[in-house]
């Protein structure tokens, strides 16, 4: 299993490639300079953005602790509404899976909504190697696949591209697999969108069996959901009479009314909407509707290494907005490709190290040093993952796998003890209090990072929250940090203006400790990682 | 209402007011402005209004529903703030196929059925059903990442509201 590109540098390697190619760096700074714009513009339009943040934050945290009994119940309500489960620890486990559906039917091509679960495993390689081509039908996914580049960006993997590049790739590439670009194409982007559209009307009209991801899956309905913006996801979510959708086993989520507060913050995180012009929810098999056989894959491929991670756990709540890409100095200037990973940008930085573990590989372990730390990530998260922290944690992660390798000498170095000491800090909002008001390392380190924090209001891991409209939170929490001013557990937020009709509490008192258990295998399918926490 | 009406004019879709009465004929000269001559409009099997020479669905496949120009139906819940219609594909709506598939796509909306914002229409919503949210006609940001209107899915939506 891995995340990375084969072949890739580490990073500062790879940067210092992407640093010297200016067009790349225009393309970047015009293309995330506009993304940022619009961002601000329609968060700026939500007067609790804060608390639609900490309900975002909380729903996945608790959906994180009980993960095992979210899952085996989202099995169960998917098998009660006609669609087929399987679990995969990996990725050659997931792509086996939808290999065999796909050769079941005596297909040669399957149509593909972009999917990051699906990159990550490398599904299309797979389905290649058993002569079965895989259709991108995303644009972006297509001018990438069409222009056989990399992805770069995890909402348009494409950004690294301009117009006029678009428009060459179109006229080439097009043509060798499918309907030909118009001849008279130009660079103008409705005339771009408009060659897309014809270039896959013909394969989705004959498409008989697709591949989707999902943005989160509901464990008490069994509903999935794919949020787009074109048209393509609905296409292969409605038209073939087959469906496999390959799910991240953290993008559960409990129940059905989860679902508004991510449907307030993703849209506006991720593409600077107040709404993404298409959702499709489905739950199973709608008889008369739809594909008439459904599957669906969940996908462990790391997720519960990540999940034993007590800091590092935070990322699996990430919905992959990617606006701590377009709000990263770092990104900005690299671009995604430096990263090497189909996970690029801040939470690329922290998720392929927690995938895959550190001391594997030196690519990845150089992804925790390619930030400023400057928390502009941790601000833009809709969900509130504090990337600067996990950063920190696991460069003395990356620096303790380092010194216990065969032949290092077994004595910590001064970097070493200085991360391990700012990780120390960083655990509590007393010491980051503390340290701040010092001098030195420490000082710096905490002060750098206190900017982007807000002690008084951070919650890891909830206790017990009571969510109104938007998600409000009702209650304190008995796990917030005390604030920096010593008002440790802080007094309860003020009371929201618009606190009525819908409520919900949830919580759990466990501890913060997490391990992975082998879980119950599933008839007829791949038994499974499953975490648990003790 | 004027709020929902301005947000889903902000993703360049087009709305009409009219009286409940005046449904059948505001349908009519919007698919006759829109259209050329000739052409094919699908509707579901229990649309509440006439639409002249509309085609029921009776299961038309993908490549059948690919000759229609237009599709006509009803919504079960539209989101003022983000200028979202919902569909949840039961009586009046139609196989999600069918609002898909043809360019434009007309979507009647009852004043009755517009809610304030997303948590509203959730309250509102049976997950078991299959459901498509829309704001605005098929659009992409994947060039430079700004928005243009016109990939897939349908090209203009019209949004007749009934007031």
């Amino acid at each position: 299993m891995t995340t990375t590109f084969v072949g890739m540098p580490p990073f500062p390697s790879a940067a210092r490639t992407a640093l010297a190619d200016t067009q790349l760096r225009t393309n970047l700074a015009h293309a995330t300079g506009t993304i940022r714009a619009k961002r601000t513009a329609v968060v700026a339009e939500i007067d609790d953005w804060e608390e639609l943040r900490l309900a975002g934050a909380a729903i996945k945290d608790n959906a994180l602790m009980h993960l095992g009994s979210h899952l085996v119940r989202l099995e169960t309500a998917l098998a009660e509404r006609g669609a087929t489960v399987h679990w995969a620890r990996d990725a050659a486990e997931a792509c086996a899976v939808v290999s065999t559906v796909a050769r079941s039917h005596g297909v040669d091509e399957v149509v593909k909504v972009k999917s990051m679960a699906t990159a990550e495993i490398g599904l299309n390689e797979a389905l290649a190697a058993q002569g079965i081509a895989a259709w991108e039908t995303d644009l972006a996914e297509l001018i990438v696949q069409l222009g056989d580049d990399l992805p770069s960006h995890i909402l348009v993997p494409a950004i690294h591209r301009n117009r006029a590049e678009i428009r060459d790739i179109f006229a080439s590439a097009m043509g060798e697999v499918g309907r030909a670009a118009p001849d008279d194409l130009t660079d103008d982007p409705s005339r771009l969108a408009e060659a897309a559209r014809l270039h896959l009307r013909e394969k989705f009209l004959r498409a008989r069996v697709a591949v989707s991801g999902a943005n989160f899956a509901v464990a008490e309905t069994g509903t999935l959901v794919v949020v787009e913006s074109e048209g393509n996801g609905r296409m292969c979510l409605t038209l073939p009479q087959v469906l496999v959708s390959v799910v991240g086993i953290e993008k559960v989520v409990p129940t059905w009314s989860d679902l508004d507060v991510f449907l307030q913050l993703l849209p506006r995180s991720s593409t600077g909407e107040r709404m993404n012009p298409y959702t499709s929810t489905w739950t199973g098999v709608t008889p008369g509707d739809g594909p008439q056989e459904v599957h669906v894959v969940l996908l462990d491929n790391g997720r519960t290494r990540a999940l034993a991670d007590t800091v590092g756990r935070q990322a699996l709540r990430c919905i992959r907005c990617s606006a701590c890409l377009n709000v990263c100095p770092v990104y900005e200037r690299t671009g995604g490709h430096a990263y090497g990973s189909v996970y690029p940008g801040p939470i690329g930085a922290i998720l392929n190290p927690l995938l895959t573990g550190v001391g594997v590989d030196e690519q990845t372990d150089s992804l925790p040093y390619a930030s400023t730390l400057c928390g502009a990530c941790f601000d833009a998260c809709p969900v509130r993952i504090d990337i600067p922290s996990v950063l920190v944690d696991l460069r003395a992660q990356v620096i303790d796998a380092h010194r216990s390798a065969p032949g290092h000498r077994h004595v910590p170095n001064a970097e070493a003890l200085a991360m391990r000491a700012v990780s120390w800090v960083l655990s509590s909002g007393a010491r980051l209090g503390l340290a701040e008001r010092g001098t030195g390392l420490l000082g710096r380190a905490s002060t750098l990072l206190g900017q982007r924090t807000s002690p008084g209001v951070a919650v890891r891991w909830p206790g017990c929250l009571a969510l109104g409209r938007r998600g409000r939170m009702r209650a304190t929490c008995p796990l917030r940090r005390p604030s920096r001013s010593g008002a440790g557990g802080g007094a309860p937020p003020a009371a929201a203006p618009r606190q009525v009709g819908r409520e919900r509490s949830f919580g759990h008192p466990g501890s913060h400790r997490g391990s992975a258990v082998i879980g119950r295998p599933v008839a007829g399918a791949c038994p499974t990682v499953v975490p648990v926490l003790a | 209402m004027d709020l929902f009406v301005e947000r889903v004019e902000d993703y360049r879709a087009t709305v009409t007011r009219c009286a409940a009465t005046d449904a059948a004929a505001v349908i009519g000269s919007v698919l006759g402005a829109g259209l050329p001559a000739g052409s094919k409009v699908v509707v579901p099997p229990d649309l509440p209004w006439e639409v002249v020479d509309g085609v029921v669905d009776s299961g038309l496949s993908a490549t059948e529903l690919d000759c229609f120009a237009a599709v006509v139906t009803s919504a079960t819940v539209a989101i003022a703030e983000t200028g979202t219609i919902v569909l949840t594909h039961g009586a009046g709506q139609g196989r999600r196929a069918i609002t898909l598939v043809p360019d434009m796509h007309v979507c009647v909306v009852r004043a009755d059925q517009v809610v304030a914002d997303v948590p509203d229409a959730f309250a509102l919503l049976d997950p078991v059903r299959p459901h498509t949210w829309i704001s605005g006609p098929s659009a992409t940001s994947d060039i430079e990442l700004s928005r243009v209107e016109g990939v897939h899915g349908p090209r203009t939506l019209h949004v007749v509201l009934l007031t």
